[in-house]
């Protein structure tokens, strides 16, 4: 899988999990530039990117994750 | 999308979109629920809040900080008790148990361990009981590993038996007392596999005691604890005949050429279903048939030698080429239960289509193969045991006399004639200690003869009973043809020379017998040994009780407000009062 096949995987879980079809991701997308992003989504949000891509992250892997861009590179690294 | 069997990671995945659909439903009922916290709840509530959209409970929610659920119950400061919660739910798990054993500890450790583990559970539930409502609480599961293999099982000092042990107690307490309700999380973890559920690493990184992906399950099983307390459980289990309850077309194949029992391996899926349709008839369940047939063949295929299942234990059997919709409502309107109540099951996803189709609110569980029929309904929870009383195991029974009872009618041409051939009884008294289960249960559930549609928690009901400050009056009707159980309650408020009747309901089993009468003379006599002159009446409308309307004019109310369609009466007790029921003979029990 390429790692534009995975970014755009990866925006169609964030929209289901907003709930909004705008949502447009890239590399620099942060927790700050959805509204809804909060802690609890950000685990759904791993845990659903573990099932759809069917891998598993450490939590020493995703404690300092610190955009999009680095989420898609540990999910590429795992692939 | 949410019911039974469901696609968890879906759920999760879609949780705005579902709810944005789900609180369109109409006739929500308000519930508050307070959602206390051993392990991570914010995503809990989330997912509880669709499955009990669902099932048409509106919650409120006041989530407790994390892992203080005993601190919220036994030191409350007054903010969980001024949320007034309609239910608490008590999220724990086994990270939650102390203390727990050590393998090889002598055994008088283990059992003071035990007792000391449980008696904080206790100590729980006893503060709880302040708060006046349900505590649904996790009970707790099994390891994921064992330090000693299966020795774990056996030794007072393994974790395996200290669960089961654990378990066992909270079973005992929650069986003998009527507000405690367990959650079984321990077969939860069990059906979905303990390996999975109990992945450490979700615990480890964010505190939640199952992989995340099975807070589905979780929030389901829930739900269907706090509509089944809040008396949204169906009914009715309407069965479909060729292909569901037995292999074949009866039709076609006859009697002798379908499978049905141990000799194939079809036959033991059919024969399971019945079995499974039988248990659910034991505990009060009503059965019905739904079949495209004609209806000699169709009864002939009960006479199969390993039919489980006879013609007589159906109280409705619908056997012709009418459209399934349709004989649905037929038998529902002969049962004189709301369609709505109804499960269907049929293995024809066509029939299934066009009964869902219908928007008549009945269930239509998505079957698939037929050794998973039984488990599939079954999981769905429409029929969610939370109390078992003896009319729920006598009520097939009832439903027969009643049929029974009808027959008679029928060769009456006088209808009060036919009233006083059945021998009416009625015992009417004070709400008992020993029937407030089923007072409470019959109050939660009767939505037809129900004037304010009012319900209660069991402690509530419990305060009515005993405060001088009401008036209760339950009647329990007997016949020639059986015992109905208690049918009909009333609750009123007095107030000086007023009373104000807050409840009135009447099972719709015994509509027309002059039940109600009876009722009102009692509260007339009760009344009016009270000092109280005038009665206040009144009547909310909801979207089944139209039935009762007029019924405070029809015995001689004044209506004295209007409120839409609501309305409030009055009835001045005259110096003179002559009994209205002539039909059944009143004994105070």
């Amino acid at each position: 899988m390429t790692r534009e096949e995975v970014m755009a995987k990866t925006n169609e879980v964030f929209c289901d999990i907003f709930d909004d079809d705008e949502i447009v991701i890239t590399d620099e997308t942060t927790a700050a530039d959805i509204e809804d992003w909060d802690s609890l989504e950000q685990i759904n949000i791993l845990v659903a990117l573990e099932k759809l891509f069917s891998i598993k992250f450490a939590v020493s892997e995703v404690e300092g994750l610190a955009n999009v861009g680095e989420m898609i590179d540990l999910i590429m690294s795992k692939l | 999308m949410l019911e039974y069997p469901f696609d968890p990671s879906y759920i999760m995945q879609n949780k705005r979109a579902l709810k944005k659909q789900l609180v369109k439903k109409e006739g929500l009922l308000q519930k508050r629920i307070a959602l206390l916290s051993g392990t991570t709840v914010g995503e809990l509530k989330n997912i509880l809040e669709l499955f009990l959209l669902d099932q048409g409970i509106q919650p409120e929610f006041y989530v407790g900080d994390y892992g203080r659920w005993y601190e919220d119950l036994v030191f409350d400061d007054g903010t969980l008790a001024n949320f007034h919660p309609d239910v608490i739910f008590i999220n724990t798990s086994a990270h939650n148990l102390a203390p727990v054993p050590h393998p090889g500890e002598p055994d008088e450790l283990c059992a003071s361990k035990l007792d000391e583990a449980f008696g904080k559970l206790q100590n729980a539930w006893k503060a709880a009981e302040a708060f006046g409502c349900p505590v649904i609480q996790n009970n707790f599961e099994y390891p994921l590993y064992r330090v000693m293999g299966n020795y774990d099982a056996v030794s007072p000092s393994g974790r395996v038996r200290f669960i089961r042990q654990i378990n066992e107690r909270m079973a005992d307490y929650a069986f003998s007392h009527k507000n405690l309700y367990i959650n079984d999380f321990n077969y939860l973890a069990a059906f979905c596999g303990l390996d999975r559920f109990c992945d450490p690493s979700y615990y480890n990184s964010y505190k939640y005691a199952q992989d995340p992906t099975f807070i589905p399950y979780l929030a389901h099983s829930v739900a269907l604890i706090v509509k089944s307390i809040f008396g949204k459980n169906k009914k009715a289990l309407m069965l479909d005949l060729d292909n569901t309850l037995w292999h074949g077309v009866i039709g076609d194949d006859g009697v002798e050429g379908i499978k049905l029992g141990y000799e194939s391996p079809e036959g033991i899926a059919h024969a399971e279903l019945q079995q499974y349709a039988k248990d659910l008839a034991g505990i009060g369940v009503i059965l019905g048939v739904c079949s495209k047939n004609e209806e000699a063949a169709a009864k002939s295929g009960f006479d199969h030698p390993s039919s489980i299942l006879h013609a007589d234990d159906f109280l409705s059997f619908k056997a012709n080429w009418e459209p399934k919709q349709l004989n649905l409502q037929q038998s529902a309107k002969e049962l004189n239960v709301g369609v709505d109540s109804f499960v269907f099951a049929d293995d024809n996803p066509a029939e299934r289509e066009i009964v869902r189709g219908a928007n008549l609110g009945v269930a239509v569980p998505e079957l698939t193969v037929p050794e998973r029929f039984a488990e599939t309904i079954a999981n769905g929870g429409y029929f969610e045991v939370t109390s078992l009383s003896a009319d729920d195991v006598r009520r097939a029974e009832m439903y027969k006399e009643n049929i029974a009872r009808e027959k008679q009618q029928a060769s009456f041409a006088d209808y009060g004639e036919y009233l006083r051939s059945l021998e009416m009884r009625g015992y009417i008294g004070p709400f008992a200690p020993a029937a407030l289960e089923r007072i409470t249960q019959l109050a939660n559930k009767t939505n037809q003869f129900n004037l304010t549609t009012r319900r209660y928690q069991p402690a509530e009901m419990e305060a009515r009973a005993a405060d001088p400050g009401y008036l209760t009056l339950a009647g329990r009707l007997e016949d020639k043809f059986g015992d109905n159980g208690i049918v009909t309650e009333l609750i009123a408020k007095l107030e000086g020379d007023h009373a104000d009747i807050e409840l009135w309901i009447m099972s719709c089993r015994v509509f027309k017998r002059e039940l109600e009468y009876a009722m009102f003379d009692e509260l007339v006599a009760a009344l009016r040994g009270r000092g109280v002159r005038t009665i206040v009446g009144r009547y909310y409308k909801t979207a089944k009780n139209a039935i009762v309307a007029d019924f405070y004019g029809s015995l001689g109310f004044v209506k004295t407000g209007q409120n839409g369609d609501d309305s409030v009466w009055e009835y001045q007790i005259p110096q003179q009062y002559e009994n209205k029921n002539h039909a059944i003979e009143v004994i105070h029990p």
